[in-house]
């Protein structure tokens, strides 16, 4: 008897040792690329020429450009979680109307933007909204503008276009994951509504919005952490010009670090702040979504 | 709705085999200068070098990255207890940190151990993911626990029964987390930008904006660039979208 039992706990110890050797590489790999560098850029943000400092700090919430970049970077959040999100939603339910011919088709069509490359897409986009593009060219041809509208390099039409990317890259991605959603959803329920004389529209708020609550919190804390992030697209587009008026949070701090004369430890610090920010803001939608339940 | 989806890529190929001319007149019919713009190219930059860059970086990327978080996600799972709860806890919090935060002290970094200039100043600080060591958690979540016991008692060893039973049943999700690595290593722009200095070194998207940042870009060649940078992640996402779609509905249903 006590023999069974010593042996069956070596082999619990043995399964464990065997678990943690699994998961040691992701563990020492995450310390060093991801923990460590952390670290070591909170240390630089509080280094000064001659020791500690907070200077980096007051800088930050003094510094006029990244007041900008704050402001247009919420801007940005806004567009995708009111225009891009429910558009998303919209093409899912769309897409699970069961009589839809092509239905796959359609699915892979709007998912294709998401497959084209970051910069294939930005520098498209870049072309085609430029003076002498095509979009010019078709508003010329419609009458709308005599002169080419310079989307680009005007303030309204720069914002304007960054939106359009974002809507246009991002709709397709959360699609796919209400599509997942819906195909959860029993569809008995629907039945059932219907014959209580619910219409489309009320079952699609009464029904198909709570049911898929928990993958629209997730898409809102992706697209939001996404878009705090976001600088590629925006550094190839307008380069966050003219005059700042697209540019993001992110961009800000990578020209901050690498563009003219490097500023390590005041990059440093601003990407702390967003670290706090990404933080909060997390925590929020979290509680707030689960507030609902 | 779908045409507005598809019509920048349309446009993009079709508008690789054209003159710069013709592209800013907007027509929509394929042209005749593609030759003329593969040529423009290949005075600038080595089109096929920077595709073979590209190609190398995401390949060694997404190998490392996929087999470590499928490792973490199994052991997660089956060897669960509540020590390895508190380190996903732990893990999760990273991902709250932007990638810019770690980028200026992984640069120096690199830098520190003269690895600029060489792949591995990219694939390096992108072989972990905390997602997909999240999305191998959630399917794996699903796995039935019987199999593996099964093997246990057959005396297969922990390395076999990973390698001969949960790779082959988890095919779906590993497409999903390969498909996803090889893009966002593909897509990789801000950080080669400054880690990958030396022409003979660029990746594709690398090529795009040094054709773009000419004198007088040549449209034709510039959009036909782009189409070679779209090309290669379209075709692996379409000869494994069965594949994916199955990996995404296994890890939210989980």
């Amino acid at each position: 008897m006590r023999f069974t039992k010593t042996n069956r706990l070596s082999i619990a110890k043995q399964q464990s040792l065997t678990g943690w050797a699994f998961l040691a590489l992701a563990v020492i790999m995450l310390m060093i690329f991801l923990f460590y560098p952390m670290l070591k850029g909170l240390i630089w943000s509080f280094q000064g020429s001659d020791g500690f400092t907070l200077n980096n700090y007051k800088r930050v919430f003094q510094d006029p450009t990244l007041r900008k970049a704050v402001k247009n970077t919420s801007f940005y959040v806004f567009v995708e979680l009111c225009i891009m999100l429910p558009l998303a939603l919209i093409m899912a339910a769309v897409l699970q109307q069961k009589d839809l011919k092509l239905r796959g088709l359609f699915r892979t069509l709007l998912f294709v933007p998401c497959v084209m490359a970051l910069m294939s897409y930005a520098t498209v986009f870049k072309i085609m909204f430029g003076n002498y593009g095509l979009i010019n060219s078709l508003l010329k041809l419609l009458g709308i503008v005599q002169e080419p509208y310079e989307f680009l390099t005007s303030t309204s039409g720069a914002v304007l276009v960054v939106s359009i990317c974002l809507v246009w890259r991002w709709a397709g991605y959360n699609m796919v994951f209400y599509c997942t959603g819906f195909s959860n959803i029993d569809s008995t329920i629907y039945e059932a509504a219907s014959i209580d004389g619910a219409t489309g529209i009320q079952s699609f708020f009464k029904i198909t919005v709570p049911l898929l609550k928990p993958v629209i919190l997730l898409t809102m804390i992706m697209s939001v952490n996404g878009t705090l992030q976001i600088m590629d697209e925006i550094y190839q587009l307008t380069n966050g010009g003219p005059a700042n008026n697209t540019l993001s949070i992110s961009l800000y701090i990578y020209n901050t670090a690498f563009s003219g004369v490097p500023k390590f430890a005041y990059a440093c610090a601003q990407s702390f702040v967003l670290l706090v920010v990404i933080a909060l803001l997390t925590a929020l939608q979290l509680k707030v979504g689960d507030k609902r339940d | 709705m779908s045409f507005l989806s598809v019509f920048p890529l349309y446009w993009m190929i079709i508008s690789a085999t054209k003159t710069s001319m013709d592209v800013s007149a907007g027509r929509l019919l394929p042209g005749l200068a593609l030759m003329n713009n593969l040529a423009d190219i290949m005075k600038q930059m080595n089109l096929w070098k920077c595709l073979f860059n590209s190609f190398k970086i995401a390949i060694v990327t997404t190998l490392i990255c996929v087999a470590v978080s499928s490792f973490a996600g199994y052991s997660f799972e089956v060897f669960h207890d509540k020590h390895k709860d508190r380190v996903m806890r732990i893990i999760l919090v990273g991902v709250m940190i932007p990638g810019i935060a770690t980028m200026i002290p992984l640069y120096k970094m690199i830098s520190n151990w003269k690895l600029l200039n060489s792949m591995w100043a990219v694939v390096l600080p992108s072989v972990t993911s905390i997602f997909l060591i999240f999305l191998f958690r959630q399917s794996t979540r699903n796995f039935p626990m019987e199999v593996i016991q099964a093997a246990r008692v057959d005396g297969l060893n922990e390395a076999g029964i990973f390698l001969r039973i949960y790779f082959p049943m988890m095919r779906s999700t590993y497409a999903t987390a390969f498909i996803l690595t090889f893009m966002a290593s593909w897509n990789n722009y801000m950080f080669p930008r400054i880690v990958l200095i030396d022409n003979d070194q660029a990746t594709m998207p690398l090529l795009i904006n040094s054709l773009l940042t000419g004198y007088t870009p040549n449209y034709g060649a510039v959009l036909l660039g782009c189409t070679m940078c779209t090309l290669p992640i379209l075709i692996i996402f379409l000869s494994m979208q069965k594949a994916f779609a199955s990996g995404i509905s296994g890890s939210i249903k989980g």
